[in-house]
């Protein structure tokens, strides 16, 4: 199932932090070769981990993280405008309309579709918060991943070649998306609002919610 | 988006203290036609900044029984950063109903929408508004007014951090190379496909900008964010850099004959 959660909110759901905190540092440092910190917990945590951010997490059946990646509000500090800005020839970007994604992350040997679930959460987050675009880092291994699930970002920048390839990526939501992205989590669009209403307390097409 | 809102954003635009914003605060309330609207600038120090429309005695009465403690907006609100219906939050608790109670009896209203906005280095404020209303009508009015309401709440900020100077972490910036060259472009009459061609970018890149450019110029769409470049001389329309030499083929030997 999709769990929508804050940082500050991580503490109720031990295992799932635990988990996807140390699926990170498999993902990041062992299989990507990232220069990322890893604690004496195994966790691969960064500054932005400390800022409360918002992580869209799939949990297994058993209650492990199966995949994640982690949001936050692009007036704020983000990791694009702090680290990535020269790859934009120094420009940044903010709004209130755009938010930053990074750290998406699969857990190893998970089914293909957990990753069309996490692109899922960020349609929802879309849909009900009227968030318009999603802007990232992200590297050259990613870009069959992100293919394959049918969520190729726009390049706003890159640096390095080949596999060393670093790019700042731009996601655009579109709503007609939504269907083709629902069939390939293999989730139906009622329990996809219900686990969004879930954690925000009501659906996020509020209007046809209703008239439905 | 109507040509009132745009009128009391440019105000704001135009306030220099706290005084302003909350004429501000009460212009807007009137053009939504609410019973309340309010910003509130919460500091991890607990010190509150911030105006709004609610009556002195209820703000007095907040104050004085330390309600940021136990209101249940600012708690299920506090370092979020996405719009809340009051209705999604937890009022479950014996504070919070007699809170609720006491707040309805001082005209706040049975509904509200509230928009937390981070800003620089951990910053945070609330941007509100409250109503007596259907959850009905509620609902088709926050729906109908999201985008805006998410505008007023940054214009709100980003101007309360330029006022409070010693409150601001860090100094806003103006706008980039990229948000230059794009509403430069749009303002010379090219259509977005043309400029994303012109600059070599995506469309969708080219929206990324231009909406990072409107946000910095609180401005309500892409016509308007043009017009406030313009008119602020942060674009010059026409593409030439602004400190460009003019020229035309015989104007020197023209001037040089006079």
């Amino acid at each position: 199932m999709l769990r929508y959660v804050y940082g500050s909110q991580l503490e109720n759901f031990p295992k799932l932090a635990d988990t996807m905190f140390r699926d990170r540092a498999c993902q990041f440092r062992d299989r990507l070769g990232w220069d990322v910190a890893v604690d004496e917990n195994g966790y691969e945590r960064d500054e932005y981990d400390a800022k409360d951010p918002l992580y869209v997490i799939w949990e297994c059946a058993d209650g492990r993280h199966g995949g994640s990646m982690r949001f936050l509000p692009t007036q704020g500090a983000t990791m694009v405008n702090d680290h990535f800005s020269h790859l934009m020839d120094g420009n940044e970007i903010r709004s209130p309309d755009i938010w930053e994604s990074t750290r998406f992350c699969l857990a190893k040997g998970v089914e293909s579709r957990v990753a069309a679930a996490l692109v899922l959460g960020g349609i929802e987050i879309g849909r009900g918060f009227g968030v318009t675009q999603c802007v990232g880092v992200f590297d050259a291994r990613m870009v069959r991943i992100y293919r394959m699930i049918g969520a190729s970002p726009d390049v706003l920048g890159s640096v390095g070649t080949g596999l060393e390839k670093i790019s700042i990526g731009l996601w655009t939501f579109d709503p007609v998306d939504r269907m083709k992205v629902l069939m390939r989590a293999g989730l139906s669009s009622d329990v996809s609002e219900h686990w969004y209403a879930r954690a925000f307390g009501s659906k996020p097409n509020k209007l046809v919610a209703r008239a439905a | 988006m109507n040509g009132n809102l745009r009128r009391h954003l440019a105000e704001l635009e135009q306030a220099t203290e706290l005084n302003a914003l909350q004429k501000c605060s009460e212009a807007l309330r009137d053009h939504y036609a609410v019973a309340h609207l309010g910003y509130h600038w919460v500091s991890a120090d607990g010190e509150q900044y911030g105006c709004g429309t609610y009556s002195p005695a209820w703000i007095g009465q907040y104050v004085q029984n330390d309600y940021v403690r136990i209101d249940p907006v600012i708690l299920g609100c506090f370092q979020r950063f996405h719009p809340v219906d009051w209705k999604e939050l937890d009022w479950s608790s014996k504070s919070a109903i007699a809170f609720r109670k006491e707040a309805i009896s001082a005209g706040v209203g049975n509904q509200g929408y509230s928009i937390p906005v981070r800003g620089p280095s951990g910053q945070f404020a609330l941007f509100s508004v409250s109503h007596n209303a259907t959850d009905a009508d509620w609902l088709d009015f926050t729906e109908k007014n999201r985008r805006d309401l998410i505008l007023c709440a940054h214009s709100f900020n980003q101007k309360a951090l330029e006022i409070e100077v010693k409150r601001r972490p860090e100094p806003s910036k103006p706008l980039s190379g990229r948000e230059v060259d794009v509403l430069t472009y749009l303002a010379m009459g090219y259509s977005r496909g043309q400029v994303a061609q012109t600059l070599n970018i995506s469309e969708h890149t080219l929206r990324a900008y231009v909406e990072s450019a409107r946000f910095k110029l609180g401005a309500t769409n892409t016509m308007h964010a043009i017009a406030r470049a313009v008119a602020e001389g942060l674009i010059v329309m026409g593409g030439a850099a602004r400190n460009a030499r003019g020229a035309w083929p015989g104007r020197d030997t023209a001037a040089a004959a006079e």
